[in-house]
């Protein structure tokens, strides 16, 4: 009896010990071994550092996460929780469901040395959660046809077309990509957007302020017509997904492809080793205009809803710091936002590196910029416009009439 | 002794036990069917009338911090939106093409029922087979089907290699093949794209037909087809006269989950094109799906009210059925 007694008070007092370490929620999005990884070990680096902290996360499958985001936000929320910036965060800052974070940029010098991304981090002037990470997009192409033909990286639209005429003379087709999933055509239009009409114009575009019809975006899609009809892509890429799109790059039928640096894994999966495999950006078509890049980052945003919003704040803080930022990047193969970071030194990060670092913009995706139903929308017009460029004003025409209803 | 006792206790309990005793016939199948019930109203009616009242709403589906709604009354602009959405009479036209397509079912069910139908060694075995893709889960159905149109490592592209292509070497000396035509991309050609995920959706309808079609060949009377055979009815004749009108009951089950099953298809889409290209393979429920739910979906309200639409056509559907089957209940009884 006396036992008992004794044991039942030792866990009344105990457990008042155990509630001063306090709980820190985490929802993160990324199943696949390397980010898992990094997530992890960045985590038990804090919690090491943090030892009155007891952090508990939760690691979704990304699809999942994004169905599952809308409804813990207002439920259940989490202290912290990984997302997108641009317009994907904008439902979430607009309907006041994220916290703004300006403190913790001021507090620890992030204006400074997150300069290069604060604007997409920023909406109506409040500045809203952490970058942990982001890449580079560009042309991956194989070194082994270039070097065959004796082609250089392409500077402009002109050597880029006179490549391509080369490419085509011997075989190979110059661009390989797979649009079922519409993405990555909205990668190929941003790209020519970019270096047609700028920086400026792409945020003007997905902010609705001007029309497709506009003669600047008329334009863009009159040099993708040129690349469709002078290099042109693989058949049948309307029912391929970007995986898919990689066999005639690994087998050499395809030259090259616009994407991001994730693919580089898969192409070396596929069994092609550093030495056939290169980067370059995207050439220019304007020489007027300034070199901005595509480099969608990933986040941590704090949900307004967050119970520990202090400790919350301390991890943000944390996951800004230039060494955690090196490590985790190290890891997953990608660029740390922090400009005091180190990057990595495999040769495909140094030169994404080098490109994004020296851009005069970093934009994010189509998708991510534009809002939802716009988006959607347009990216199906991308494919179509691919399939048949002739289309090319009825579709421009469509997404005008989408555009004034989604703004 | 025992009859007294008996007598006194109806006279006391008789209010309270007798009104259960009087109307237990009645009270029983309530009793079994509350659970169903209750599940049925959560799941299935108040959600319908969530979706009218939400068709009216513009909303992205959040829900502000404090948990108070975010959508705004709108009246009936959602469905004037969809009046000019060419997506949506896109999906309309295909839902239209799923369920003429798809009633082929029936009658290539019924042949193979047919053919299935006789005393052969290892029938069995042509049965199971015949039925196996029923057992299969769409969405596997529709992967296989993916994989099947391909054009360059399907069924189809493989044949097609055959038939066009030639190997040759590359420009860095891999195997390839140069064709003189290029190979038929069913899943990405806006026209057929639609018309192929039809034919792979009747591959498992077909078996799920021609097993409603086989019981009902067992049920067929035998002193019916010896009189028919002795007038000298064979073939066509005893097929359409004697058979046919034995099989209505299955006929009629066959039609209405082929004509359901046309009506609700969404998996099969959702693998193997989701929608795409560009919107063209779209039905009702993907739409429905793509617009409220999806990763760009955000648009609860514009879904609801395509919802609705698609609601409104399963009722027509659904109240021809239960006014057909009241009318049968009346005839036979």
């Amino acid at each position: 009896m006396r036992s008992i007694l004794t044991s039942v008070m030792a866990i009344a007092i105990a457990v008042p010990a155990v509630a001063q370490q306090r709980d820190l929620v985490i929802n993160f999005d990324d199943l696949n071994p390397a980010p898992k990884a990094a997530f992890e070990a960045a985590i038990a680096q804090f919690a090491e550092e943090n030892p009155d902290i007891n952090v508990i996360t939760n690691i979704n499958d990304r699809e999942a996460h994004k169905t599952a985001i809308r409804n813990f936000l207002t439920a259940d929320a989490p202290d912290v929780t990984s997302w997108y910036p641009g317009n994907r965060m904008a439902p979430f800052t607009d309907t006041g469901l994220f916290q703004s974070v300006d403190d913790v940029w001021d507090e620890n010098g992030l204006r400074e040395t997150f300069a290069a991304i604060e604007p997409t981090m920023t909406r109506d002037g409040v500045t809203y959660g952490v970058p942990y990470s982001y890449y580079q997009w560009g042309i991956y192409y194989r070194k082994d046809v270039f070097d065959g033909l004796g082609l250089e990286e392409f500077e402009s639209w002109d050597d880029m077309l006179a490549g391509c005429a080369a490419m085509k003379e011997v075989g190979v087709t110059p661009f390989t990509i797979g649009t079922q999933f519409l993405w990555t055509a909205a990668g190929v239009f941003d790209y020519i957007n970019l270096r047609t009409n700028g920086y400026d114009v792409h945020n003007a575009l997905t902010d609705g302020e001007i029309a497709y019809t506009d003669p600047r975006i008329v334009q863009t899609f009159a040099n993708w017509e040129q690349l469709i009809n002078e290099c042109g892509f693989v058949e049948n890429h309307a029912s391929m997904s970007w995986q898919d799109a990689l066999a005639p790059f690994v087998n050499g039928d395809a030259g090259m492809y616009v994407m991001g640096n994730f693919a580089v894994a898969a192409m070396k999966d596929a069994g092609l080793t550093d030495d056939q495999i290169d980067y370059m950006p995207f050439p220019s078509i304007n020489p007027e205009v300034a070199r901005a890049e595509e480099a969608p980052a990933d986040a941590f945003f704090i949900p307004t809803n967050a119970t520990n919003v202090e400790d919350a704040k301390k991890f943000l803080a944390f996951v800004a710091r230039a060494d955690v930022q090196s490590e985790w990047n190290e890891t997953i193969g990608q660029l740390p936002p922090n400009s005091e970071a180190t990057v990595s030194d495999d040769k495909f990060i140094q030169e994404g590196f080098q490109t994004v670092s020296t851009a005069a913009g970093l934009a994010q995706f189509y998708d991510r910029d534009a809002p939802a139903a716009m988006a959607s929308e347009g990216m199906k017009g991308f494919q179509e416009f691919m399939l048949d460029p002739s289309k090319k004003m009825e579709i421009l025409e469509r997404l005008d009439t989408v555009q004034a209803e989604v703004y | 002794m025992a009859v007294t006792d008996t007598s006194q206790m109806t006279v006391d309990a008789a209010p309270r036990a007798g009104w259960v005793k009087r109307n237990k016939l009645s009270i029983a199948p309530w009793f079994f069917l509350a659970p169903a019930l209750v599940f049925f109203a959560i799941y299935v009616v108040i959600p319908i009338f969530e979706s009218l009242y939400l068709s009216l709403f513009e909303w992205n589906g959040l829900y502000d911090a404090q948990g108070n709604s975010t959508a705004v009354y709108i009246g009936f602009d959602n469905y004037v939106k969809l009046w000019d959405d060419p997506n949506f009479w896109t999906s309309l036209r295909n839902n239209v093409a799923w369920l003429v397509l798809y009633m082929l079912a029936v009658p290539v069910g019924l042949l193979i029922a047919l053919f299935l139908n006789q005393d052969v060694p290892g029938m069995r075995l042509y049965k199971s087979l015949f039925f196996f893709p029923f057992v299969i889960s769409q969405v596997v159905v529709g992967l296989i089907f993916g994989w099947f149109y391909n054009p360059d490592f399907g069924v189809v592209g493989t044949v097609w290699k055959a038939l066009f292509c030639e190997e040759t070497v590359n420009f860095i000396g891999n195997v390839t093949f140069t064709c003189s035509r290029p190979a038929p991309d069913i899943l990405s050609s806006p026209e057929w794209a639609t018309y192929g995920i039809i034919a792979a959706g009747l591959w498992p309808q077909i078996a799920y037909c021609m097993i409603l079609y086989l019981t009902g060949l067992n049920n067929v009377a035998s002193d019916q087809i010896e009189a028919a055979r002795l007038d000298g009815a064979k073939g066509w004749k005893m097929l359409w006269y004697v058979v046919l009108p034995q099989l209505r009951p299955a006929t009629f089950i066959a039609v209405v989950v082929t004509v359901i099953g046309a009506l609700r298809s969404f998996d099969m889409i959702a693998i193997m094109t989701q929608g795409g290209p560009f919107g063209s393979t779209n039905v009702l429920a993907y739409y429905m799906f793509e617009v409220a739910i999806s990763e760009f979906g955000e648009r609860y309200g514009y879904g609801s009210a395509v919802a609705v639409v698609l609601f409104a056509i399963m009722l027509i559907y659904i109240s021809y059925f239960l006014w057909r089957m009241y009318q049968d209940e009346k005839g036979t009884r």
